[in-house]
């Protein structure tokens, strides 16, 4: 049997798809083929929801009379991206003054998608078309044009385990990583995580309509970084980070519920973002990936405390257990993205989905089939 | 039992070897969990002691009898838990386990009675949603 993504959209709106969140169809899978859960299930809701640092937001001021073209800008005393054109920016998430290095980036977008009012300042050198050459002022989300989140990389394909072998407590994006591998830390929703549950992106690709951070927003390209060259397990699940997605969608949709400002110890400004991506079981093939659980996914194992050398490998369903066994050690293990939130997150989209209020799109283009990292030479 | 006090030294005290004092005369098990003192100048010391309550009681009588000011303290780490998005990065640093998080739900539990004020979640939060407090 087939399904096709029309077919799947006609049960959606005649409010009759049948729509199971990732976890509940592994928990499925234990008693049923994938040929019996292609049979009964429509649409599977996969999430995720933590620190993705490449993110950020475009944004459009409007002129001021006379105009400015922006070549310096501060928001709230943050310097964001002067180089878009007169009055637009881009404000990354890790975007940051060293004199205040726990407000960034990340804070200005949660704060305007908080409704809050923020400062703006802007430099020019003035010109002929654009006479004005300083301006001070406040914005929200009401004030000004455009607000759009525009993420290039998201949704990591999953993710390598950080531990720290040597004799220093360590600061890290990874968290608190203690002296001696006095832990790990992980950070992937495992079996509910998107790009886990569809392994070669055979339904997600440009134009797929997700949720992000609370808003219907889409993937706008392959993530930067897209990786198809990571080594695979015999379940087919890349052993450490490989495939990843940029999104886009609008801000003013969005809620801090599911999009928040964090800061990382010695690190900096990152921002947690919440992705929830519909995969629709098209055929059995899919219905087979979507049953993957937390066992069969294995991730390598990170030492952060020398150089980043892979050490070794284990499961998501060991790391969330609470604790690994590694090089005859028990290891304490953290996660450090939201299962909860996760969890929030696809049982929020299968009720879109199930409400009629969320359709599924084919991709535009596919995913990219044979990349590979490349690495920065120094002359 | 185990109880935690804040002791104020003046500066001619400084020097003693209070520690050594209250495990030989009192057998008492110490926990240092802040110190911020200078040789001939005045300190204070947080203390946990972790004893039978007479030993905790004869204890502090001696202490005060030394000329030191020691008082019991409630210090606490605060969870500003409605603003928590149940990471559990702060679990990975609470190696006392008064903050974890597993099956089933994925929430971040706090039990304080099993803390010890080691204060790594406060800089293990990357929301910085931990707080110190300190009452007598």
């Amino acid at each position: 049997m087939r399904k096709t993504y029309e077919e799947i959209n006609e049960k959606i709106r005649r409010g009759q798809a049948v729509v199971m969140t990732a976890e509940e169809v592994s928990e499925m899978a234990k008693t049923m083929s994938p040929k019996e859960i292609l049979d009964k299930v429509d649409v599977v809701t996969t999430a995720t929801f933590g620190a993705m640092c490449s993110s950020g937001a475009i944004l459009n001021f409007g002129h001021a009379v006379p105009g400015i073209r922006m070549e310096k800008i501060k928001v709230n005393g943050v310097p964001v991206s002067g180089g878009l054109a007169a009055v637009d920016t881009y404000v990354g998430a890790t975007d940051c003054d060293e004199r205040n290095p726990k407000y960034g980036g990340a804070h200005i977008i949660q704060d305007l998608i908080d409704g809050k009012t923020l400062e703006l300042e802007a430099w020019g050198k003035g010109t002929d078309c654009y006479p004005r050459t300083h301006i001070k002022t406040e914005i929200s989300l009401e004030t000004i044009n455009e607000a759009v989140l525009f993420n290039p990389r998201n949704s990591y394909q999953n993710y390598n385990v950080a531990v720290n072998t040597s004799d220093k407590t360590l600061h890290t994006y990874m968290g608190t990583l203690l002296p001696k591998m006095k832990n790990a830390s992980y950070s992937s929703a495992g079996e509910l995580s998107p790009l886990i549950n569809d392994p070669e992106c055979r339904t997600i690709g440009l134009g797929t309509r997700i949720f992000l951070c609370g808003a219907q927003g889409y993937v706008a390209w392959n993530g930067t970084q897209f990786n198809t060259s990571k080594p695979v397990n015999k379940y087919e699940i890349p052993v450490g980070n490989a495939r990843t997605l940029a999104m886009i969608g609008e801000m003013r949709e969005m809620t801090s519920r599911f999009l928040r400002a964090a800061y990382f110890e010695k690190y900096g400004v990152t921002i947690y973002i919440g992705v929830g991506v519909p995969i629709p079981l098209l055929d059995e093939d899919l219905a087979h990936r979507v049953s993957i659980r937390n066992s069969e996914i294995e991730t390598s194992i990170e030492d952060y405390g020398n150089g980043g050398e892979l050490i070794g490998t284990t499961d998501y369903a060991s790391l969330r257990s609470g604790e690994i066994e590694f090089q005859g050690k028990k290891i304490h293990t953290a996660p450090l993205s939201s299962l909860a939130k996760a969890r929030e997150i696809a049982d929020m989209l299968k009720t879109w989905i199930k409400d009629g209020q969320f359709e599924l799109t084919a991709p535009v283009r596919p995913m990219p089939t044979d990349t590979a990292m490349k690495t920065l030479k120094e002359l | 039992m185990t109880r935690k006090f804040v002791i104020k030294f003046p500066a001619e005290q400084t020097g003693d070897s209070l520690t050594y004092n209250l495990i030989k005369k009192f057998d008492i098990r110490i926990n240092i969990l802040k110190a911020d003192i200078d040789a001939g100048r005045s300190g204070t010391l947080l203390i946990e002691l972790n004893a039978e309550e007479e030993k905790i009681q004869a204890a502090v009588d001696y202490i005060s009898s030394q000329g030191m000011d020691i008082s019991p303290v409630e210090t606490k780490i605060k969870l500003e838990a409605e603003k928590c998005i149940s990471c559990g990065a702060c679990t990975s640093s609470c190696l006392s386990g008064a903050l974890s998080i597993s099956a089933p739900d994925w929430n971040l539990r706090f039990e304080p009675e099993k803390c010890i004020v080691c204060k790594l979640c406060l800089k293990a939060c990357p929301l910085q949603l931990f707080k110190i407090e300190f009452s007598e």
